[in-house]
Parts: C-alpha cells; structure tokens; sequence
C-alpha cells in the first residue's frame, strides 16, 4: 500500500466532519448546495467502503490494517482499524445514509434547521465507531453519533418527538455514562484500551484481577445494549423510531446496529476462546437476552396498530436475533447473523420509508379505528355492498409500486424465500445445527441454540402476520382511498435498497464467502491484532 | 483519603440515580450531572492515586515516570466532562422545547391522573 490508499481509512470520519462543518456555517436558504454537498459526500465515503472493503477481502485470511493518526507509536497514539467486518458496516451506513439523503430532499430537508449536517455527524460518528480500534474513542464516536441522532430524532419537532425525544436522550445520557465506568474500570485492570493490546493481555491477566475486568466488560455492555435495545433495556426505541422522521428512523436503524457491533467485537476479542478463565464470559446472557429481546419484539410487532411501530417492533426483532446469534458463538452462526445484520437493517430502513409513503393521504387514526371496526365486528357490510362493480377498479401504478416494496420488505423481514431475509435465516439455522458442515456426524445442539432455532422461525411467522395484516389494512382495504402524491426522488431510495437486498438474494454466493470470511477471521483463535503495536 | 473519594463517589452516585427515577424534568437534569460528578470521580481513582507521591521533577533531576500518577485517567476525564457538558446543555435545550410544547415540566409530558 502506497501513496494516498494508506490514508482511505480515515476518509470515511474526515469527509462527513469537514462537510457537516461547513454546512453548518452555510445559510439555510442554500440548501440546493447542501443537498450537493451532502450526495458528493456519501457518494465518496460509498466508493471509500467498496475500496476499503476490497483490500480487506484481498488481504488474506484474516486482514487488518492498521491506521496509526497522527503516525504516533501504537502504545500512545490512536488507531483505527479496518478488517472485513468495518468495511461492511461501512458500506451499509454509507448505502442508509444516501436512501435518507435522497428521500429527505423532497420535503423533509425543510422540515427543520440543519438536517444535512446533522446526518453528516450521524455518518461521521456511524463511521468512527466501527473504524475505531480503541474503547475510549469508541466513547467519543458513541457520543458523536448520538448527539447527532438527539437532533436528527427531533428533527421537524412537534410534541411527539420533542416527548419521545426526552426520554431517548435521558436514557442514553445515562447508558453513556456506564460505559465510562465500563472503559475506567477495564482500563484501571488492563492498563490499556487499545482493543488489541487488550485482547493481547487479557489471556496473561492474574485471577486477582479477573472479577474486576469481567464487572468492567458487563458493565460496558450494558451500555452497548442499552444501545442495541436488548428487552429489558430497549423501551425507549419503538416510541423514538415511531416518532422521528422517516429518513431520520432510516438511518437509526443502523443506529441500532452499532450496539450489536459493540457488542459482538468486544466478545469476540476480549473474550474469545483463547482468553483462558474468562472465554465465553457473558454468551449465556447475550444468548437468553436476545431470545427474550425477539420474544418481546414478536409480541410488540404482533400488538401494534400503526406501522412506524411496526417497524420499530422489527428493529427489536432484529436486535436481538443478532445478540443471541452472537451468544451463540459459532462461526457460522455469526456468518449468517452478519448476512442478516445487512439485509434486515436495509429492509427496516426501506420499511421506515415506505411507511410514510403508505401514510401519507390517510386520516390520522384510520388504523385505529380500522383495528376496533375489526374486533367488533362492524364495517363488514360496507365492503360487501363495494363490490358489485364488476371486475375491480384498477390499482394506479403508484399503489402496484408501493405495495410491491411493502411485498419486497415483508419478505426480508419475515425470512421468507426468495429474498435475502430467507438466505441469511438459513444460514443461521445450518450454523446451528451443522456447525462442522454437512455429513460430520451428529452434533449436539445446545438447549440455547434449540432456543434460538424456535425464537428464529417464531418471530418470522409473527412479522410475517403483522405485515401481511398491516398490507392488507393499508394497501387493499379501502379502495377508494386516495392515491398519495409520490415524487421520483422519494421512491426511488425505497427502490435503491430494495434493489440492494434483491442483489445480496442473487450473488448470495460471494456476498456469503465474505460473511463468512469475516466470521472466520473474528473467530480465529490468533486473530492477528496486534499490529496495534506498530509491525506496519 | 480513598474513603473519603468511595464516600463522595458513592453518594454523589446514589442522589443521582435517585433523583433520575424522579418524574420532573429539573430533577432528572440534576440528576444526570451528579452522576456525572460520581463517574468522573470514578475515572479518576481507575488511575491508582499514589498519596504524598514526588511531583514530576524532583529536586536536580527528571523524577522517576513510575512515581507519579497516570496521566492517562485525567485526559479520559477531561474529555468526559467536555462531552457530558456538551450533551447536559442539548437536553437542557429539548428540556425547554418539551416545557414550551407540553406546558409542563413532567417528563411524560403531562402527569399521571
């Protein structure tokens, strides 16, 4: 590597800072050039994570480059690091980023003050949080991304966010506030937060000193899965998702990702099976957690009536198939939760999009009083008396488009074939039940992973029934509601992710290597961390 | 003088975590800072406080690096404290919003009946 390429890493934290700050400084009135700023910008930072994702691919088994700032020796500078995993996450963020962009520039960029630099802080801190090879700066990342999120999630105001507002933005103050006992207390053992000099010590560290680190990473998970909206810590997401605008909650349910990023490296690398007394430290929480956080995600997207909640329940169910996934500990198993991780965060952004489209034309309420209509027993006649028309009223193309994609994110999330949704849930399931491979002789599946296997096809039958119950109220039962006024500019990021997911269903192949691949390097019992002290 | 910071941290921890399950917004604001307060007192004792240890210099000489305390602590508490000011003064601000939109100051809004 030469040249300019060695600094791509720090492209992706540098790029969006300087364009949120110069946005910033610019008059709302522009908000033409900042709309070009801002496309340029995520346009740069998608190629940056196709770059970058094409160098850790091609690096050999298990890749990581290192991107010392500043060039000051590891033990006292900073560093980034980019493996597979980070140059995936950051192609998602960048691939969200510009759906919100695009949809936000219909009428959602007015809608309030400084929504282009706000999403570009968003980005940034997306971005730094998975390049960041270091507990501390994965702090500061945290807190960029949330800063950024408390206005992009009050963005447009009105008294619904500013009240959901309130309670997200006390929660996660709090939730900050333990991950800084975590790291302290992590630092004050290890005497390091270099995520590889402590991966590097963890396995030497006398027992004395064990329970402190163990008490340190718990607490610091707590934090990530405040973050990840692990039940009982996640009430605070369906009325903040619901709420806030929709390129915002596109972009959030990355947002919620990042906490299962979290949680999974640090698992994986302070706690892998090398680490000696303290291997597996945690997997059985993170297992039953997610077991539970699906159940209660099930539930909720069963009992709600109206759709952004039924999308924030799908983030939930989303959340915590991947942690329990990740208390699994298989590499399979985490090949296929990171399949999933990318085609159900796209889905769920697309889904928080449509919504409004779906919306948009409707009486407030109409889902309400639909769903009581329903439990009565009234307005059947209605309908009845409707059809004697003859063959039907046609659909106008905007509604056949609309109900395709609804079509098209039900199946993700549902795991239903053909779409990517299905792949990755396969995939998981096969790293359940045949860790080792087809034909290798009976396994034993552990009553947590049976667990799992149950929770994972349960919670597809239950999004399957409320989106097919939500497409029906909202796509067929009226039908002579009015077609809603669609711009080009706002379907077609619903369209770009949609396609996205469609890709992933056909080059499943390659696009399942690399998942794996990254799987196996996270797994690797010599994850080659190290570089951090500087061989590069 | 570690009993007296375990004191300090651990009531300044308790009032905060007390006054964060109160339902006014003023309180859970004051609330957040005291456990800030505590947390980065917290920070700070990570780094191991040698007590009557040399300054950096000693007398005719550079001092020994392993006498000292580690600076490490105070610049992860430093910038706590700049961020956790930043983020106390944007909840202050959607504080206002949420007394401006709701006309009270509970923080769901309007107090249970």
């Amino acid at each position: 590597m030469t040249g300019w390429l060695q600094h791509l890493a720090i492209l992706p934290i540098a790029l969006p800072l300087i364009a949120g700050a110069v946005m910033v400084a610019l008059d709302e009135s522009r908000s033409r050039l900042k709309a070009a700023m801002g496309i340029g910008s995520i346009l740069v930072m998608l190629a940056a994570a196709v770059a970058l994702a094409v160098q850790a691919h091609a690096g050999g088994a298990a890749a990581v480059q290192v991107y010392r700032l500043g060039n000051w020796p590891a033990s006292f500078g900073i560093v980034l690091m980019v493996d597979r995993l980070s140059a995936l996450l950051l192609l998602v963020t960048a691939l969200l980023g510009f759906a919100a962009l695009l949809y936000a520039l219909a009428h959602w960029q007015r809608m309030g003050a400084h929504f282009h630099a706000l999403l570009q802080f968003q980005l940034m801190g997306l971005n730094g949080a998975f390049l960041t090879g270091d507990l501390f700066n994965l702090f500061v990342f945290f807190e960029v991304l949330l800063a950024a999120s408390y206005g992009l999630a009050l963005h447009g105001s009105g008294v619904a966010r500013v009240k959901a507002g309130l309670h997200y933005i006390s929660m996660n103050l709090a939730a900050s506030l333990l991950f800084l006992i975590g790291v302290s207390m992590i630092y004050g053992v290890a005497g390091t937060l270099n995520m590889a000099d402590l991966a590097a010590r963890i396995p030497r560290m006398p027992a004395a000193d064990r329970p402190l680190l163990e008490a340190g990473a718990a607490i610091l998970g707590v934090a990530f899965l405040v973050k990840a909206a692990m039940w009982p810590l996640g009430f605070w997401l369906m009325p903040t998702y619901a709420a806030a605008s929709p390129p915002a909650a596109a972009i959030f349910s990355m947002m919620s990702k990042v906490g299962v990023y979290a949680v999974l490296r640090l698992v994986l690398l302070l706690f892998g099976p090398e680490t000696g007394v303290s291997a597996g430290f945690g997997s059985t929480w993170l297992m039953a957690g997610g077991v539970l956080t699906v159940i209660f995600g099930a539930i909720s997207v069963l009992g709600t009536q109206d759709l952004p909640r039924l999308a924030g329940g799908c983030v939930i169910i989303s959340s915590g198939t991947l942690l329990a996934a990740v208390g699994a500990g298989q590499t399979a198993v985490t090949g296929g939760a990171l399949f999933y991780l990318v085609s159900s965060a796209l889905a769920i952004g697309a889904l928080f999009l449509l919504i409004e489209l779906l919306d948009r034309g409707r009486d407030l309420g109409a889902d309400v009083l639909a769903v009581t209509a329903e439990a009565f027993g009234e307005g059947d006649d209605e309908e009845e008396q409707q059809g004697d028309d003859g063959i039907g009223v046609p659909i106008p193309m905007t509604m056949a488009t609309l109900a395709t994609c609804f079509l098209c994110c039900a199946l993700v999330l549902a795991g239903l074939p053909p779409l990517s949704g299905f792949i990755a849930k396969f995939a998981m399931l096969d790293g359940i039940l045949n860790p080792r491979g087809l034909g290798q002789g009976p396994v034993l599946v552990s009553p947590g992973s049976w667990s799992l296997l149950i929770v994972l096809v349960l919670s597809g039958f239950a999004t399957l029934l409320a989106m097919t119950r939500a497409g029906i109220r909202n796509l067929w039962a009226d039908a002579d509601r009015a077609v809603p006024r669609i711009g080009a500019v706002e379907i077609a990021p619903v369209l770009l992710l949609i396609f996205v997911c469609i890709g992933m269903t056909v080059a499943a192949g390659p696009v399942m290597r690399y998942m794996q691949a990254t799987a196996a390097a996270l797994h690797a019992p010599d994850h080659p961390r190290q570089p951090g002290r500087g061989a590069r | 003088m570690e009993l007296i910071l375990a004191l300090a941290i651990g009531i300044l921890g308790g009032s905060g975590v007390w006054l964060l399950m109160r339902p006014r917004t003023f309180q859970l604001i004051i609330g957040l800072s005291l456990l800030s307060y505590a947390v980065n007192l917290f920070i700070f004792s990570m780094g191991r406080f040698p007590v009557g240890a040399a300054p950096i210099l000693e007398a005719g000489g550079k001092g020994d690096p392993a006498h000292f305390a580690d600076p490490l602590p105070q610049s992860l508490v430093l910038t706590a404290i700049v961020i956790g000011f930043a983020t106390t003064a944007l909840f202050l601000v959607v504080m206002l919003a949420a007394r401006g939109l709701t006309g009270g100051d509970h923080v769901d809004g309007r107090p249970p009946r």
